[in-house]
Order: C-alpha cells, then structure tokens, then sequence
C-alpha cells in the first residue's frame, strides 16, 4: 500500500509541479542548446528564420571584427540578443516536452515488469509480465499487481486504481458485462481473477500513455499546420519587407548593416507565438492529462474545441445515480397504508438503491405498523424475463413489484382484472418524470410507487453555460419518452433520447454529422463501442470494456461522465491560446516599427527623429531595446503557453471581445511601454 | 464647403449602391421570375455562344475560361495598337507606338488597371481607342464582376461555380452597357465632346494656330469611371476640359468611380445570403474611405511647400496642380476615391499634392480593399476576411470557420499567398527600381519625393489602379515591361486563388452556426476585419510610408 501511496503523491506533485520546478528549467536549457541543431529548427520557420538571421549578423560581426570596425559593441549585443531569442524559443518548448516527460516518468515506475502468474492448460508458470503476449491468460490474486491491460475473464474483485486515476476508492471489476477491463500497474486487493491479457508488450495503455506525454508521437495538429503555413506566411512578407529595405537604404545614401536588418526582421516576425506555438500544444495534452483524461492524439484535443453536440447519459452525469422511491398512487379503494405495506413487502428482498427506498419510505410513512422482514419468506430476485420481483411469504401472500406492463401480465394471467384507472396513474408518474413501480398482492393490483429521479446539484446552470458555449445537449436514457421528457425539462437539456439502444445512439450520432455537427460521447460498453468511434470524440471510460477503449479517441482514467464538459473546455482554450498569442505577437509590431525605422534612417533622413515618441536615446539604444523586448516577452508569456488562457463558459462574441481587448488592444499598447523602460534600463546600465 | 460636397456625393453613391446591389445581382444570378427581355437575353447568349457559355464550371475551369478569354482578348488588342496606322477612324493619321509601350498598354487595359505612358490624344487612333481600349475596359471590368459572382457562388456551398463566358456576357452588357449609356448621355449633356472628327483646328485672335483634340471622348469615360478603369481619352485624364468640363461633369464622374464597387458589396451579400454581413464589410469599408477622403481633404487645405514665400495667396490650401475650376477640394475628394477603389482616374496632380495627402491614395492603393476596383475590391477584402477569420476564429475557442465551414491550411496558404502578392511587385519593384538607374534615373525630383515616385508608380501598377504620380519619366523600356508584367500578375493571381478557397471551401461540409460560433455579422467582426487589413495590410507598408511621404513631410517642418 505504501508503494501505491508515494506514487500516487508523487503523480499528485508533478501534476501540481509550478511552472519553473528547477530540475525542469536545468533540463530544458540543456535542451534548448541541442535544439539548435538547423535541421530541428527547419519544422518552425519563424524560428528558423530567426536562427539563420543570427547566424548572419554573427558572419557580420566577425567580419567587423577583422576588419576592426567601430561599433562592435552595438553588433555584439544584437548577435547575442538574436541567439538568446532562438534558445528562449527552445527553452519554451523544452519546459513543455519536460513537464510531459515529467509526468511520464510517475507513470512509468507503475509499469516497471512485475512477475506475472501465466495460466497454461490450467498450470500456473510464472513469467516476467514483459514477456506476456495478447491472450494469453494470467491469474491475479488479492494484493498482486495485474500484469498488463486486459479483460476479467473469471471472477469479481476489487482494485485500487489509484496508481493511474489518483483515485484512492477502490473499484469494483467483474467477469462479463461492462466492467470487466483492468489496466496493468493497478494492484487487486480483494479476491482472484482471471485476466486475458489484450495487449502486447510496450504497446500497453501506460506505454501509450507514456509515449504520448513524453511527445515522442506528437504529430502537428491540423490547426497547428495551418497556424504554421499561417506564420510561415507572416515571416515571408516580413523577410520582403526588411530585404526591400537595403536596396531602398542605397538610394537614400543609407548602407544599412545587416545585423540593424536582422534585427528588423526578428522584430517584425512572429516570434512570439513561433516560440510558443509548440508548448501550447504540448501543454494542451498536459492539461487533458492533469484531469485524467488520456487522449489518444493531440488532434483528438483539439477538436474537442470544435464539438456541437454533446451525448450525456442520464444516470451518473445528470441524475444522481440512483432512484428514490417518492410518493404512492394508490388505486380507487386501496387505503395507502395498504399499498406503502404491500410495496415494503415485495421489496424486502431488493437489495437494490431503488428496493431499499421503498423499504426506507415505507418505514417513515407507516412508522411503528411498518411490517418486519421474515426470514423464512422466499424471495424472488429479479430477472430479464420476468421483469418482477417480490416475496412470497409462509402464509401464502405473494407480493409483487414491478413495470406495469409485467405486472399486468402477472395479473391477467391470474385472471384478474387490469384496473382502468392504472394507466391513467402510470402515465402521470411517467409524465413528472418518475418511474412508475407497480404493486400487486396476490396478483391483485393495489397502486403504483414513484421512483423519482434526483438532478445532481448545480446540474442545470452547467447546461446553461454549456447552452452558452454553442453546444447542444442531448440526455441519453433508458428511460420511456415520457419519464425521458420531464427529466430533460427539468435539467434543462436540448433533447433526449429515451428508450436508448446502443443503435439509436450511432444513429443519433449519424443524424447529427450529417448536419455537419460534430459530436461528443461518453460510454464504456462494448455495444458503446460502434458509437464511440463514429462520434468525433469518442471518451472512453477506464473502467469500461477494451472494446470501447479501443474505439474512442480518449480515455478517462476516473471514468466520470461529466468529463467530457472538461474536455472541450480544455480543446476549446488550446485553440484560444493559439489564436490569442498569435494576436498579440502581430499587434506588437506596431511599437516594435516605432522603434527600428526611424532609428535605421537617422542618419540619412535626420528629420524621422520626430516619428522617435518612445524617446529613446539613440537609434542603437533604440534597435536593442525592441530587440530585447522581442527576446524577453518569450519567457514572460510561457506561463500563458503552458496554462492556457483565461476560458469563460460565454459566447464567442464574449470571448471575442474580451480576448481582442486584452491580446490585441494589450499587444500594441504593451510594447511601447516594454520597449521604452528596456530604453532607459539599457541607458541607466550605461550600455548605450 | 468641399467637406460638404464630398459627404454629399458619398450619401448619394451609398444610398444608390443598394439598389444597384440588387440589380447587379439580379443579372447575374437571373431570378426564376425574370422578366421578359432578361429571358431573351439569357437565350441569346446561350445561342450565340452555343455549348462554351451552357457548361457549368468548377473552379479550375472557371478560371481557366477567364484566362483563355482576356488572353484573346490582350492578343487582338496589341494587334490593333501594332497596326492602327492602316486601321479606319484614324482622322489624325497616329503611327504604331513603340513596342514596350504597346506591352505595357495592352497589359494595363486588360488588367483593369489603365496604366498610362501615352497620352490618347497624341497616340492613338480613334478605333485604338474604341476597339481597343474601350472594349478592354468593359470586359475587364465584366471580368472582375464574373470573378466575384462565383466566388460568392462558392461561399454558398456550390462548387460549380457558374459559367465564366455567361457570366462576363451578363456582366458587359446586361450592367456595364445600360449603366454606361446613362452615365455617357448625362455627360454629353454636361459638355463633353463625342465626335468621330478629327482634332478641330482653331485660330486665335493673336493669329496662331490652335489644334484642339477631340473625338468620342463622352462615351470613354462613361465606362473609365464605371468600370474603375480611369485611362482617359486624353493623357491629363479629367483635368483636361474636354473630358471633365465643369462642376457637373465632375459631380457625376466622382460618384461613378464608387457605385458599382460599393454595389460589388451588397451583391456579395444578395449572393450568399448574408446581407448582414455584407453590411459590415460595407461599413468597414465605408469608415476607411470617410478617413481617407476626410484626411486628404484636411492635410490639402494646408498650404505648399512650392509656392511658399511668393506672393500668392494659399488661405484656400494647396492649389498647385489643382483645375481651378473645381477648387482645392475637388482634388483631394477625387484622389481618395480613386484610390480606394482602383479607378486611377485622376482630376489633379497628385504629384502635387501636399506630401501627407500624397500618402492618401498610396495607402488606398496598398490596402486595395476600400471597395476596390469593380469585383476584385470584394474579392481582395475576402482574402483579409479569411486571414482575421484565421486568427480571431481561434481566439473563441474552435478551429476558424467562415460562412459555415471551416478555415484550414490549404485556405491559408491561398490566402497569404494572393495578399503577399501585392507586397512583393510594390515593395520588390520599388527596391530594385530606386537603387538602380532604371528608376532613380527617371525621378523628377530627388529625396523622399522621387522615392515617392517610383513608389507609387509600382503600387499603381501592382493595385491595377493605373493612376500615376506623375513626375516621373515613365515610358521607358524596363519602365514598361516592369509595371506591365506586374499590371498582368497581380491582376490574375488575386483571382484566381480566391477562386481556388471557394472551391476548397465549397466542397466542405458546412457547420451550422450556433452561439459558441464566431459571428460575421456585428460590429465586432467589422473590428475583425479592420484589424486584419490594418495589421495584414498596412504594417508592410509602414516602413516605405515612412520613407517616402512623411520623411517629406518632416523635412518641411526642419526647413
């Protein structure tokens, strides 16, 4: 247990890890030098470009130096300020790859092998859990750590899953059914199974896991290519811009240096968001991660952002679980003490939430004249066919609880009659959004009892920010239309399903692409599995069937069901982190401009001193500190790369506003003052 | 006084533009319902064009029929300037111009540019004129009204885009004809001459001989000034009295620059349903032109530079190189409007404009979106839509989407390379021509302004607007095939990537709008796309603006 405990803080602390953890920055900045290799800089043309000007302006200066020129102070600084910018660009991408790595490393001593108990032809051998293939079947016992991913095959038990979810409940994972998947590194601590292994070695759910984190799959997004081509485009009309310029400078009698050019020209293109282009879509993943979410690309995140349609199963997401019985609905000339007593009966062996708050109701209404259980009564346990369950007592009575439709059975075949007035009762309780549980003494009818549904607290104003985002919201239940209905009103969703199937999922899904929505679901069964992997974000429960977790595109290691409203929020400010970097590092040309043209024609054209509003001391004083500032705000804006932006559940033109307010009104106002206090800092210093 | 003209005559073309809106887009995208004579119109084309105009395109062949026709088109044309000397309607008997310049004008009327290093009066025959020049100035500019009808086909989901040769019919002579008639007769009834007499010979009352040149001059610049053309019959454009006589005559050329490049809006918005939106583009496109007309009216009543210390009296503001008889506003109103638009007319020297006023109309020409020349205008203000699109559609939180579909790599790449087009002829051809005697051997003057000279020219040429700065000795050899070669690419290219979006987009699958989706029909979307036109735009621009006209400006301040 002890083990389990230290990881399980270990994995909290990275998850919690601040932004600037000394080993991480120590690591990164080795990184940031090997980076420089050319051909790693080739994937980021701004900070290729950037690297290839400093490398220029650093021909420059040894040239200025062999030729032993004035001014190689000015040039030496600009060279050095051109090289920091490129390692601060790696810097920031290195802490983000770090702080993955981070995080992969808690998860990796989870997968260190274990010794494994292999089952052939019903002997046990013992084997490495590395050398365990997909199915071959290993037996697990209370206190053992499972092997690898697999499916229970044979028997119940409780695991502790905390070593991956940070969860320290233990959770229950049986043969059959929907609740049968277990993932290697988490530890039995109750019981014996039997689990076929799913998985080969190394391609296990933590190797993924780990691969995924530690970016070595990280493949560019679809956005992020076109934010690329995008700023791609921004250095090439830029690099037009500064290379036009010498030529010009000739015919103004200038001879403008190349590293005043350079310096221009790393200025004008984006570098900021060049920089953090690849940390933010590390740190998106991380984010994903740091709520228990596994995605299975980066993609898969970023679409999440894109997600119209939102498929929430009732219980557990909008409805407290379980249901409680809530009022009677006695027949015409039933007393109600009579039903209540009759209901305690046939629940008595129910051992169900819903059975035991019958039980739990009936006591508080009838008080001291509640019935006692009788042990030798024998119960009759609910079954698929019969739809009913109840008691039969010593005496002789029979009760009976149940659908309607069941119930009713039961009685006609007795040869009673179906009271006219049941429907009628039925349909009501239905329509408030209960279920309705028919009760019957000796196949008599007596009334019906209200199981009600509880919305889970705060539940309606999620839906209504979710309303607000853009997204629709659509209840998915087993319920029948007219319980399905008044829960939905009351909860405030934009439509329901009622009576699911797992077809008339995938064929809602289906509906709603080919209106060009896309569409989010949650599920964890393996009849789940179509419909998660025709929905554009499939979120895979952990706990659910290998089935379902290979077709869904993300896994959600706590297998809570309203993590799907995470995980769009977490697409969603991926996207708005890149859109609003991207603002603010194009606003800030405009100060950056102020700075450097008039400063580079000083000479020739005295007169554009006046266009110098920032004041700064010299043009030299003045091409430094744009290009200073440019370099620092790189480090300044990681921890908005890493954490994201502020996200609001509003509307896009809330967010609009407000992100335009900052970012873009912030990124040109920000620089003149940036770049004036560099001025008087680099005056104060006495460098210029 | 002036203030009050210009707002006047602005009031007026956006109120006209509306109507003309639905016009335009009735005849282009012929209703069920059509009346009887467009149905006959439509037939006829179909008959006489046969089985080339009955094909629906997609965007590649769309743009390659657009091609393959202004390609005959440039072809006949230089044939008739290479032989006009045995051509009829040649009363003054003109001889064939020099080769280059035969390139460069073919290349500018086919462009929609009307670049001109010839003066019409002293050059060219009348059937140059009328069968050349004229007929290039209705199909190019029938051209761009075809080219923005299947681009907003395209953004309404379609990815057959219509048929180009239908299309450029539609254009000609269901718009541009009719509209051309009106104009023409208002300005024949305001004095302009149209004759197919030769120059009039007259003899003054000191005994010397006069030669007046005239010809069907009223005619030509009806469709100069509707079809954003703006090459004049005579080489000083509407300051010669013959083609701009009086306040009248000026009154209706100034508002036909904007009608049908303001009416281009409303058209996009009929087209694709989004009248709203189309309304926003409209207003951020009407708050810039309001801040050009509104600062190059301001900066001209300031008095020269060249007339100070004589004994002339500038209270009025600037009026060297102005038409007296239309005063100092006339000029800078006219200068504003077109530059926003690609128009290039001119009715003052706008090498004489006060330096900051000369920045006006080079930052109408840099931007190219301030309704912009008939079609293309649009056109240009969806590649800065797509790029503020890009970035601000991130900025709430899904992958950018326009009009319901999404916004992706293939679109940016075609996008920033149609907007980068621009930057590159104005600012590669201003380096490469002032640091060689090509250009700097032709400046008029030296410093900023001869900077401003070549500047100009080249984003004249690059913005097909075809204005020129004057001062500049440009029909030369290198003069000629540069802007000429750089009329035809940035014609082109601007067309046919957005095309190439339309269709990329229109073979998505469109999203539907909800509140989470970025809108494009507020006031902060029309934000949006000033931004994008400011920042994409206008930040390329800065360095040279600065070098050039404000570097004058600020030497007169040390002097």
């Amino acid at each position: 247990m002890s083990v389990m405990e230290t990881m399980k803080l270990r994995r909290r602390h990275t998850r919690r890890a601040s932004l600037f953890e000394r080993d991480l920055v120590f690591a990164s900045l080795k990184q940031s030098i090997v980076m420089l290799n050319p051909v790693t800089m080739f994937r980021n043309p701004v900070m290729f470009v950037t690297e290839a000007g400093a490398f220029l302006s650093t021909l420059a200066l040894f040239h200025d130096l062999a030729r032993g020129a004035g001014g190689v102070g000015y040039t030496l600084t600009v060279v050095i300020v051109l090289w920091v910018t490129v390692l601060f660009a790696n810097f920031a991408e290195a802490l983000a790859e770090a702080r993955g790595k981070a995080q992969a490393e808690s998860l990796r001593t989870t997968r260190q092998s274990t010794q494994a108990r292999r089952l052939i032809n019903g002997k046990e051998q013992r084997v490495s859990s590395d050398d365990l293939r997909q199915g071959d079947e290993v037996i697990v016992s209370a206190g053992e750590i499972i092997p690898s991913d697999g499916e229970i095959i044979e028997g119940v038990a409780t695991v502790d899953e905390s070593a991956i979810t940070g969860e320290s409940a233990p959770v229950v994972r049986e043969a059959g059914g929907d609740r049968s998947g277990v993932t290697g590194g988490t530890r039995v601590l109750t019981d014996t199974i039997i689990v076929r292994i799913s998985v080969s070695p190394g391609e296990s759910f933590l190797d993924r896991m780990i691969g995924l984190v530690e970016g070595a799959v990280r493949q560019k997004t679809p956005n992020e290519i076109a934010l690329t081509v995008t700023l791609a485009g921004f250095t090439l009309a830029f690099l037009l811009v500064t290379v036009s310029l010498w030529p010009i400078g000739r015919y103004f009698g200038a001879d403008l240096p190349v590293p005043t050019l350079v310096a221009l020209l790393v200025c004008l293109i984006p570098t900021t968001i060049g920089a953090l282009l690849a940390a933010i879509g590390i740190a998106g993943m991380d984010r994903a991660l740091s709520a228990n979410i596994i995605a299975k690309s980066g993609k898969a995140v970023e679409l999440a952002g894109d997600i119209d349609t939102l498929l929430l199963d009732k219980t557990g997401t909008i409805t407290i679980g379980n249901r409680e019985a809530a009022t009677y609905h006695p027949l015409p000339g039933v007393d109600r003490d009579r039903l209540a007593e009759a209901a305690m009966w046939a629940s008595f062996g129910d051992v169900t939430p819903e059975g035991r708050s019958i039980v739990a109701l009936g006591e508080k209404i009838l008080g001291d004249r509640a019935p006692v259980e009788i042990p030798s009564a024998t119960v009759i346990p609910f079954s698929a066919q019969t739809r009913l369950s109840g008691i039969n007592l010593p005496d002789g009575k029979q009760y009976r609880k149940g659908a309607a439709d069941a119930i009713c059975g039961l009685a006609q075949g007795n040869g009673h009659a179906i009271p006219k007035k049941l429907k009628a009762s039925v349909d009501d309780v239905a329509r408030g959004g209960s279920t309705p549980i028919v009760v019957a003494e000796d196949s008599q009818i007596l009334g019906v009892v209200s199981l009600s549904d509880v919305l889970k607290p705060g539940i309606q104003d999620r839906f209504k920010r979710l309303r607000a985002m853009g997204l629709r919201v659509v209840m998915v239940t087993g319920d029948n239309p007219l319980t399905a209905a008044a829960i939905a009103r009351e909860a405030g969703v934009d439509d329901y399903i009622a009576e699911a199937k797992p077809e008339d999922k995938l064929e809602y899904i289906r509906k709603e692409q080919r209106q060009g929505r896309l569409v989010a679901m949650m599920g964890d069964g393996t009849n789940d599995a179509p419909a998660l992997a025709q929905a554009d974000i499939g979120v895979a429960m952990n706990a659910g069937t290998q089935a379902a977790k290979e077709a869904g595109n993300m896994v959600d290691l706590d297998s809570d069901p309203t993590k799907l409203i995470e995980v769009i929020e977490i697409g969603k400010q991926l996207l708005m982190t890149r859109g609003a970097l991207t603002t603010f590092s194009i606003a800030n040309d405009m100060a950056k401009y102020f700075a450097i043209v008039p400063a580079m024609f000083m000479l020739a054209l005295p007169q554009l001193s006046a266009l110098n509003i920032m004041g700064l001391s010299s043009p030299q004083n003045a091409i430094l500190s744009a290009l200073i500032f440019n370099a620092v705000i790189i480090p300044i804006l990681i921890p908005i790369a890493i954490k994201g932006v502020r996200y609001r559940p509003t509307g896009a033109d809330a967010l609009l506003r407000r992100n335009l307010l900052i970012y873009g009104l912030g990124g040109v106002i920000a620089p003149f003052a940036g770049i004036k206090l560099i001025g008087v800092l680099l005056g104060a210093v006495g460098i210029l | 006084m002036s203030l009050v003209l210009s707002l006047s005559i602005l009031g007026a073309c956006v109120l006209l533009s509306w109507p003309l809106g639905r016009y335009l887009t009735a005849v282009m995208e012929p209703p069920k319902e059509a009346p009887g004579i467009q149905r006959l119109f439509e037939t006829t084309i179909v008959r006489v064009t046969g089985s080339a105009a009955a094909a629906q395109q997609n965007w590649k062949s769309y743009a390659v029929s657009m091609l393959t026709f202004n390609g005959v088109m440039f072809g006949v044309s230089w044939l008739i300037l290479t032989v006009q000397t045995w051509l009829p309607l040649n009363p003054d008997q003109m001889a064939a111009l020099e080769p280059s310049l035969v390139f460069n004008t073919v290349a500018s009327f086919t462009s929609n540019t009307n670049l001109q290093h010839y003066s019409g009066e002293a050059s060219l025959s009348y059937f140059s004129q009328l069968f050349a020049l004229m007929w290039l100035q209705f199909v190019s500019a029938a051209t761009g009204l075809a080219a923005l009808t299947a681009l907003a086909r395209g953004l309404s989901g379609r990815t057959m885009l219509g048929n180009f040769y239908r299309d450029v019919l539609r254009a000609t002579f269901g718009i541009l004809l009719p509209l051309c008639l009106v104009v023409a007769t208002l300005l024949l009834i305001g004095g302009i001459p149209m004759t197919f007499k030769g120059a009039a010979v007259a003899h003054t009352l000191e005994g010397l001989e006069q030669t007046i040149a005239r010809g069907p001059v009223a005619a030509f610049v009806a469709i100069k000034q509707l079809g954003t053309n703006g090459g004049g019959f005579f080489g000083p454009n509407s300051t010669h009295p013959m083609e701009n006589p009086g306040f009248f005559t000026n009154v209706i050329e100034c508002a036909s620059i904007l009608l049908i490049p303001m009416a281009c809006v409303w058209m996009f918005g009929f087209m694709t349903r989004r009248v709203r939106h189309a309304a926003v583009v409209f207003a951020v496109m009407a708050l810039m032109l309001a801040v050009n007309v509104g600062a190059a009216l301001y900066l001209e009543s300031a008095p020269t530079a060249a007339l100070e210390g004589l004994p002339v009296a500038q209270q009025r503001g600037n009026l060297e190189g102005k038409e007296l008889r239309f005063g100092t506003g006339a000029g800078p109103l006219w200068a504003a409007l077109t530059t926003a638009t690609s128009n290039g007319s001119v009715n003052s020297m706008h090498d004489s404009l006060n330096p900051l006023t000369g920045l006006v109309p080079m930052i109408g020409m840099w931007l190219n979106v301030i309704f912009g020349g008939v079609g293309v205008g649009m056109i240009n203000m969806f590649l800065y839509i797509i790029a503020g699109v890009f970035i601000c559609g991130m900025m709430v939180g899904r992958t950018p989407e326009y009009l319901t579909r999404k916004v992706e790599t293939r679109e940016m790449k075609l996008a920033l390379l149609a907007i980068l087009v621009h930057p590159l002829f104005i600012l590669g051809g201003a380096a490469i021509f002032a640091a060689t005697p090509w250009g700097a051997g032709t400046v008029n003057n030296p410093g900023p302004h001869g900077f401003s000279e070549i500047l100009y020219e080249f984003s004249s040429a690059s913005a097909d607007n075809g204005s020129g700065f004057e001062g500049l000795g440009d029909n030369t050899v290198p003069w000629n095939t540069a802007t000429g070669l750089v009329m035809l690419l940035s014609r082109f290219i601007p067309i046919i990537l957005p095309l190439a979006i339309a269709g990329s987009l229109a073979a998505k699958k469109a999203a539907p709008e909800n509140t989470g989706t970025l809108r494009t029909d507020t006031p902060l979307f029309g934000f949006v796309i000033l931004g994008s036109v400011v920042f994409v735009g206008a930040l390329l621009f800065l360095p040279v603006a600065v070098l050039g006209p404000i570097a004058e400006h600020l030497a007169r301040g040390i002097r």
